[in-house]
């Protein structure tokens, strides 16, 4: 005996409402045993894989992919044998609606059938009268046998009453009182007037209109030049942040331009040997993360948060580094960065960025930041204007490094220079500290040099 | 975000905000404005509550007006009755509204008597704060709701927000008003409920029913989480041609006879909605305002959709399941009300 098996989309966390499916492991058709993972689901900040809590075969999947659901959803049908279905009667026995599906939905077609009897076949109430319909009907003088009722049983209801008075109905029936088959014959029609909406073409003034709620790659209303997309929780998330950010930090901005020749030369030379022997990059960024975590040491303030009656400064350095997708931008965090060195740093860098292009990042992952750099030159920016990661105090960017010429004691010389642009809370920083963390960075990155340490 | 907010006033500024945090705002800023407001409660201060509710506020205001207690309700509630009398204004938490059941006796006993016993020389500025509710896996001792073992004492005033605008607005009505309120708040709520927050000093007035949403053929009356599925299951019962119209209680001592009686005029067809049992709740006394005020006016027998009268809220999830009220439950009444 085999049974088919609903399975849910199960409470994750005490705070979780709703989740994404990000993409389907199993397919219908194929086998699934407890625990192995059915899909991969997003939520807000993590991602998760969800176990199958029986053993069985996937019949049916019920969520599509990108589709987000309310906790408690049933998202796939699954096929059991019935022995093992009882052995888990969590999932069977939880949903009262599923029992009757096992019996071939003969509890859903009843219940309609109940619904229509009642519309035209049933009159068992069609002489009970409510308080509201009597009132109404010696109001305005209505012969309650002329009404047309809606109700259950037939019953007439204080709308039925209400329509039938709007109808104009009442002085047509008390007037020709001779002739009640006109009478009877009109209140036959009105039965239908009151509950179907008045339709000339389109979409009709009360109904709202619709929006597909998911997109299909490309697709477009003939005539019109607009593509829908649909907003991931991601994109949600990223949203509300920076429109947070915008409205509630009062932003400053400022840039200075480094001489990362010498850093360009020491790179150079490390490079190779370095990916030989660690396996990971060495990237500018890492060198740039120490500069400014050797800034922060220096200028703490620049490490904090706004408070409205107090500013906190976090002990703790931990950076946000920002990690661009082709569709989104995360905020993994390296912790306690000024405990590491530049090799750890890169390790670290790799390892994130890995995390988040696969979608393997953690809650612990992207939580504790306390400080933003992002490494804009990476896709070729020279200069950009950042928005502060908030509740952060300021941002920091690392832009394209590019050969310029320079005039160096009134000479001229090519050397290889990058901006560093900078966006601040206003609020807890002015000008003159951030211009000496500038400055401090651009030393930092300036006096990087042949004997420069990586571990 | 689905959820219903209130709409912003021209020019007034609004954040978006969850339920536990429109709470804890209300706290922070009536202790701002006035020095006499202290919270007390178990693990309120150190910790900042075991739901974060009143996280932050020992770090501002210290160890004397964010007081941790011991494990003693009655001790909480006594010690804030006596400081309100004295002239302080404490908000005492109860962990969970079950356990709120020791303090009973000062609350009733005292706390909802002391003006009258004292003919007016005294008064008690009181609000108890206590999360009620189920839905959290959280079995007996934490998913009660208590509301009708103190709803008829004359003397005390309760309130249940929804709406992270009413928890705050009215969490400060209760801290300025002179005489002791409840104020249970729904701890699945917490987290499920967003809506806009003016940033203004505003109150939500103790008393006052609010209309959530307007419709033609049936009047559902609720207070608290059920509103939530109300509302969900009045979207849907509109794509069927369904208009509902949804009354929020907010304060359920006193009830808001008036707006009872209007919204049950409306359509003549009421069904009243709480997670609380259905013997002894605050329906029966709803249905009672509306049987003796407006008889003639009914269309249907007034309905009610309620927790089912058994001890207590199972732990194991198709129990809880069965007990909880949801969209689909909400959903069937409503349908059922409107058909009749």
């Amino acid at each position: 005996m085999k049974t088919v098996v609903e399975v849910i989309m199960p409470q994750l966390a005490e705070s979780l409402v709703s989740a994404t499916i990000e993409k389907w492991l199993k397919q219908p058709g194929d086998p699934v045993d407890v625990y192995e993972p059915l899909a991969e689901i997003i939520t807000d900040k993590v991602n998760a894989e969800l176990p199958s809590t029986l053993k069985g075969t996937l019949v049916k999947i019920l969520v599509g992919a990108g589709e987000t659901i309310p906790v408690g959803t049933p998202i796939c049908l699954v096929e059991t044998e019935d022995d093992i279905a009882e052995g888990i009667p969590s999932s069977s026995g939880s949903n009262p609606q599923e029992a009757g599906k096992g019996s071939g939905n003969a509890a859903l077609s009843a219940e309609a059938a109940g619904f229509t009897a009642s519309g035209d076949g049933d009159t068992s109430m069609r002489h009970r009268y409510s308080p509201a319909v009597q009132q109404i009907a010696a109001e305005h003088g209505v012969n309650l046998t002329l009404v047309p009722g809606t109700g259950l049983g037939g019953r007439i209801t204080r709308k039925d009453v209400l329509a039938y008075v709007a109808s104009g109905a009442v002085k047509q029936a008390a007037a020709p009182k001779a002739e009640p088959s006109v009478a009877a014959a009109k209140p036959e029609q009105l039965n239908m007037d009151p509950r179907v909406p008045v339709r000339s073409s389109g979409i009709h003034f009360s109904e709202t209109p619709r929006i597909p709620h998911i997109e299909v790659e490309g697709q477009s209303i003939p005539g019109s030049g607009e593509t829908f997309v649909d907003i991931t929780p991601i994109r949600n998330t990223i949203a509300q942040k920076m429109r947070q950010s915008v409205t509630e930090i009062p932003h400053g901005w400022m840039m200075i331009e480094v001489d990362v020749t010498n850093l360009v030369v020491l790179r150079n030379k490390l490079k190779d040997e370095f990916r030989a022997r660690e396996g990971v990059n060495l990237t500018y960024l890492a060198f740039f993360i120490k500069a400014v975590v050797n800034a922060i040491k220096d200028y703490p303030i620049i490490n904090s948060v706004w408070a409205v009656d107090k500013i906190i400064v976090k002990r703790d350095i931990n950076i946000s580094l920002s990690v661009g997708t082709e569709d989104s931008v995360i905020t993994p965090v390296i912790k306690n960065a000024d405990q590491k060195n530049i090799a750890g740093i890169a390790r670290e860098i790799d390892v994130l960025a890995r995390k988040t292009r696969d979608g393997k990042l953690k809650l612990d992952d992207v939580q504790g930041g306390t400080f933003t750099v992002n490494n804009t030159g990476s896709f070729g920016s020279i200069l950009t204007q950042p928005i502060i990661n908030y509740p952060q105090a300021a941002i920091v960017t690392f832009e394209s490094i590019v050969k310029r010429p320079v005039v160096i004691n009134d000479m001229l010389a090519v050397r290889s220079m990058a901006n560093v642009c900078l966006s601040l809370d206003h609020r807890i920083l002015d000008g003159v500290i951030c211009g000496r963390f500038l400055q401090r960075v651009k030393d930092t990155l300036e006096g990087f040099d042949q004997e420069m340490k990586l571990y | 975000m689905s959820m219903q907010t209130i709409r912003a006033k021209e020019g007034v500024k609004m954040a978006v905000m969850e339920y536990i945090d429109a709470i804890r705002l209300a706290m922070k800023e009536e202790m701002e404005r006035d020095e006499d407001v202290f919270v007390l409660g178990e693990d309120v201060g150190l910790k900042g509550g075991v739901f974060t509710t009143t996280k932050g506020l020992q770090e501002q205001f210290g160890e004397l007006r964010a007081l941790d207690a011991p494990l003693a309700e009655s001790a909480i509630a006594g010690v804030a009755i006596g400081a309100a009398m004295y002239g302080m204004k404490p908000i005492a938490e109860m962990q969970y509204s079950d356990f709120m059941f020791p303090a009973t006796n000062q609350i009733i006993s005292e706390a909802a008597k002391i003006r009258y016993r004292s003919n007016n020389d005294w008064n008690c500025p009181l609000v108890v704060r206590a999360p009620i509710g189920g839905g959290v896996f959280g079995g007996l001792y934490h998913s009660q709701c208590p509301e009708s073992v103190f709803f008829g004492t004359p003397g005390l005033k309760i309130v249940a927000p929804y709406t992270p605008y009413d928890a705050k607005g009215l969490l400060k009505a209760a801290v300025r008003d002179p005489d002791p309120v409840l104020y249970f708040e729904n701890k699945k709520c917490y987290k499920l409920v967003v809506g806009e927050v003016p940033d203004t000093d505003y109150t939500v007035p103790i008393g006052k029913a609010n209309v959530l949403r307007e419709g033609d053929d049936i009047t559902v009356i609720s207070y608290s989480l059920p509103l939530h599925y109300a509302m969900e299951a009045a979207e849907e019962l509109a794509q069927e041609g369904i208009s509902a119209h949804i009354l929020d209680l907010r304060t359920l001592q006193p009830l808001d006879k008036e707006a009872i009686l209007e919204a049950a005029r409306r359509t003549g067809k009421v069904l009243i909605i709480h997670e609380d049992n259905k013997f002894g709740g605050i329906g029966g006394e709803v249905s009672a305002i509306i049987a003796e005020e407006m008889l003639y006016e009914l269309d249907a027998p007034i309905m009610r959709l309620c927790g089912p009268d058994v001890p207590a809220m199972p732990i194991n999830p198709p129990g809880e399941k069965f007990f909880m009220l949801n969209k689909e439950k909400v959903k069937e009444s409503m349908r059922h009300l409107a058909l009749y």
